[in-house]
């Protein structure tokens, strides 16, 4: 009898750069069956969903739309995993920034936008940062898994908004639950005209470039890499291990907050239920399949956006459900994280 | 009489962890009813023997012969089919399940169980062997004593004719310890092989008929109990090393104190006293050894020393200064160089060379909140050319050798002219070439006037390099040499245990 067992061993190096393509590779033979499964072709699916829409200029601009609060969230949350935090709390944070913008976007009006924008980025900054706050305290000083806390979060924040969005913000003429629309001067200005494009992506493309220059270049970033990667061994060279994942899990949790500013202030000028269809948790794919890293966070976030424009044009032409779009970004999130594990061991053939 | 069958019988195994030999050709028989210590320091290789004989491993070369015939053991079912049972370190019981939930679970077939016929096939069980335990209480509510006991259980529950324990004393107190032992003692009347894994001289003689002396992954010695003694057993686990490095014997030691250790008290992770007031101090210009079998407190004076851990009392004081314990930054302030027991606590394997050579000092390197890479670099190509680092600077650590990890740590720590070297385990897993290195490099520290501070598991090594010699046992020290009158024998005897004082006014003497 011939077994195989696995064992612990560390794989090379030059594997770990071909993990994400893999993972791709991987999930979507995987989900070729279930297209197959839908009554439609692979390969045809896979043109409508990946192809066409970088053919048309309508769907290129959707598609960079989208990855606005995919790169924010994309960064915040692969900041905080490179310190050894794992913030799955982007989400709620996202939702604290909205719900920050919409209340700041009502009370600005008449102001200059030059200091109107400002004031709703610095609000909702803020706003994640301080929703980030008690699972970061609890984690650095208790050793309460954040994992945890900053999941049930989220739940917290959802439902507040819902409640003032259903309660006192309630628009009274439609009876909507949606919050009123921020005042013009609040409002980040288009970039193109004809599209949707606003100074959100400008501030995503900044928080990429900002990623990469605090990795890159600064000692900050050196320290939360070093926690990341060797807690002890980083303590034992004189990092303050604890205040770097604190900060790192405060910009995490700020960083997301932009996101859910832009979403109000850039696309939809009002706070709804729903304003994120879970770009939060989207981004905890984007920070893995990114290697953590600022140019593979922009890659996969670009990534997904346009599996979630062309998701819909695939839906339309070939009558497969839309959901396969999340399904495919789940299993990414799933076959990623098989393969960073399977990374770590070998199989090796038994023998008596 | 005829000669005795073994029952268990390992031949010529060998098992490799990449670089690392864990397993060297080792040969291993075990008797019918014998109790067989296996006897080493920590790394020997004693449970990764142990695990492949129980099918957790597989061996890269050799063979098993249980009962006379050749054993495939490719999982540890495949080993309990051959009466194998094994007690690790690390209990495996789900604390909110029953003592009968417990032994029955994943062995009997079925998804559905017989409360009533588990119940009374575990009560059999107990009576055959003769234990006390309520099947019928939750293994949380158990001490420590009586977990371990579940453990033996279960691995009788499944009719083992051969039993496994691996330190099984580290956890216990005395006490606990000695009625273990009673309970080996029974097994064996019911015609059980034992093997007990111990770095624990005394318990070595107290329990065992036979022991295996394992060092460096081989077997160095294989001797009946009866005919041996605690000093001998301890030469042969910690060995002889033919490493010569030539000592500067007119240097002066300076009469000013480098380092000061006083009263220093800690608890281990298990909260169970490690270091029982230890106090000492060491000269500027001085190398003092600290001998003593693996377990005796080392780890925690390191870790305190490092900065790694906060003790329960005690004061470490550093050129005349005070020291705050507790913060590896105050210790490096204080110019303390700092070499890890473990190496891989003292570098981060997942970041480059560079990053490991320069973050103890990145202050250095830091322009507003901006890295200097560029002298970072020249730094890094400095000491890789002074230390003989096979490396290139942006290399991550983790591709290092051994040798080569040791000496980042060197170079980071000796480069900034350390007042006080603590070196643990300095060359622990290193080759000869690099353990040569590393012993010149710190014999330099001290002649440039560092008070160097050797814990070490190796007796030749403190043997060679220490001008003073203590001796660490329980968490005390307990003996005091100068290098003139040191002897192996009597170091021996007093990492052993063996009654202190006694000992060294007989070596002072
Ligand atoms: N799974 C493993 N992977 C790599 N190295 C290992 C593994 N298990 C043990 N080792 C190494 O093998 C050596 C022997 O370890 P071990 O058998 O646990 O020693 P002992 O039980 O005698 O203390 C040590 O150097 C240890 O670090
Ligand atoms: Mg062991």
């Amino acid at each position: 009898m011939l077994g195989f067992r696995l064992e612990r061993a560390p794989a090379p190096l030059w594997l770990r750069g071909f993990i994400p393509i893999l993972a791709i590779l991987v999930t979507f033979v995987l989900v070729s069956v279930l297209i197959l499964a839908a009554g439609a072709n692979p390969l045809d699916t896979f043109y409508q969903l990946l192809i066409l829409p970088l053919t048309k200029a309508t769907s290129r601009a959707e598609i960079l739309v989208k990855a606005t609060p995919l790169l924010l969230t994309g960064v915040a949350v692969a900041f905080a995993f490179a310190s050894g935090y794992y913030n799955i709390g982007a989400e709620g944070q996202l939702y604290a920034g909205a719900t920050v913008a919409a209340f700041l976007g009502t009370q600005l009006e008449g102001v200059s936008p030059l200091l109107a924008i400002p004031v709703m980025i610095l609000g909702g900054f803020i706003a994640g940062a301080l929703w980030a706050l008690p699972s970061a305290i609890l984690k650095v000083r208790l050793g309460v898994d954040e994992v945890v806390t900053t999941l049930l979060l989220n739940s917290v924040m959802i439902f507040f908004a819902s409640a003032l969005l259903n309660g006192p913000w309630r628009d009274p003429i439609s009876n909507w639950p949606q919050s009123p629309t921020i005042a013009a001067s609040a409002q980040f200005p288009q970039l193109f005209a004809r599209t949707r494009i606003h100074f959100g992506f400008v501030l995503a493309i900044l928080a990429v470039a900002a990623l990469w220059w605090v990795f890159a270049r600064t000692r900050f970033g050196l320290d939360v890499r070093a926690a990341g990667l060797g807690s002890e061994a980083a303590r034992f060279m004189g990092v303050r291990v604890g205040r770097v994942m604190l900060l790192a899990a405060l910009i995490s949790g700020g960083v997301a907050g932009v996101a859910g500013v832009s979403e109000v202030a850039g696309t939809q000028l009002h706070l709804i239920e729903g304003i994120s269809p879970g770009y939060g948790y989207t981004a905890i794919i984007i920070a893995t399949l990114g290697g953590l890293t600022a140019p593979g966070v922009a890659l996969a976030a670009l990534f997904l956006a346009l599996v979630d424009v062309g998701i819909l044009s695939a839906s339309r032409e070939l009558g497969i459900p839309t959901y396969l779009g999340e399904i495919i970004q789940a299993m990414l999130l799933l076959v990623t994280l098989a393969l960073l594990l399977l990374n770590r061991y070998r199989l090796r053939r038994a023998r008596a | 009489m005829s000669v005795m069958q073994p029952v268990v019988m390992m031949q010529g195994i060998v098992k490799r962890f990449g670089a690392l030999v864990a397993s060297d050709h080792v040969d291993l028989d075990i008797l019918p009813n014998e109790i067989h210590a296996l006897l080493g320091e920590n790394g020997a290789g004693k449970t990764t023997l142990m695990k492949i004989l129980y099918g957790l491993y597989q061996p890269d070369e050799g063979h098993i012969v249980i009962g006379g015939q050749p054993a495939r053991l490719a999982s540890p079912a495949a080993a309990i089919a051959h009466g194998i049972g094994f007690v690790s370190q690390h209990f495996s019981l789900v604390p909110t399940l029953t003592v009968a939930e417990n032994i029955v679970l994943g062995y009997e077939g079925g998804a559905l169980l017989d409360r009533a016929a588990m119940i009374a096939s575990v009560t059999d069980t107990e009576q055959r062997y003769g234990f006390r335990v309520d099947p019928n209480a939750l293994v949380r509510n158990l001490s420590v004593g009586q977990q371990q006991r579940v453990e033996i259980l279960k691995a009788l529950y499944r009719d083992c004719r051969v039993l496994i324990l691996d330190e099984p004393t580290a956890v216990l107190t005395p006490q606990d310890a000695e009625s273990l032992f009673e309970t080996l003692r029974d097994l064996q009347q019911k015609h059980l092989s034992v093997i007990i894994i111990t770095h624990k001289l005394e318990e070595v003689m107290a329990i065992s008929q036979r022991v295996t002396v394992l060092r460096q992954g081989r077997v160095v010695g294989r001797v009946n109990t009866a005919e041996t003694s605690p000093p001998q057993l301890a030469n042969l686990m910690v060995g002889r090393n033919t490493v010569i490095v030539t000592r500067n014997l007119d240097h002066q030691i300076s009469p000013e104190v480098a380092l000061t250790v006083d009263g220093l008290r800690a608890s281990d992770r298990r909260g169970v006293a490690a270091l029982r007031g230890v106090t000492f101090h060491v000269h500027a210009g001085e190398v003092v050894g600290i001998a003593g079998v693996a377990g005796n407190g080392q780890s925690e004076l390191v870790r305190i020393l490092n900065g790694m851990q906060v003790p329960e009392g005690g004061s470490v004081v550093v050129s005349g200064k005070p020291v705050t314990l507790g913060d590896p930054r105050a210790l490096s302030r204080a110019r303390v160089g700092r070499i890890p027991e473990d190496r891989l606590k003292g570098v981060v394997g997942d970041l480059n060379v560079t990053h490991n050579l320069t973050l103890e000092r990145i202050d250095d390197y830091t322009r507003a909140g901006h890295l200097d890479h560029k002298s970072m670099r020249e730094t890094a190509e400095r000491l890789i050319h002074e230390y003989q680092i096979k490396a290139k600077p942006y290399d991550l650590a983790r591709t290092l050798s051994g040798g080569n990890m040791q000496k980042i740590i060197l170079a980071r720590t000796l480069s900034q002219r350390p007042v006080v070297v603590i070196a643990a385990q300095p060359t622990r897993g290193l080759d000869v070439g690099a353990t040569e290195y590393v012993h010149q490099k710190l014999l330099e520290q001290k002649e440039r006037g560092a008070g160097v501070l050797l814990i070490s598991e190796d007796l030749d090594e403190i043997m060679i390099l220490s001008d003073r010699i203590l001796v660490i046992y329980e968490g005390a020290i307990v003996g005091e040499f100068s290098a003139a009158n040191a002897t192996v024998e009597a170091i021996g005897l007093l990492m052993a245990g063996s009654t202190a004082r006694q000992q060294t006014v007989e070596a002072l003497s």
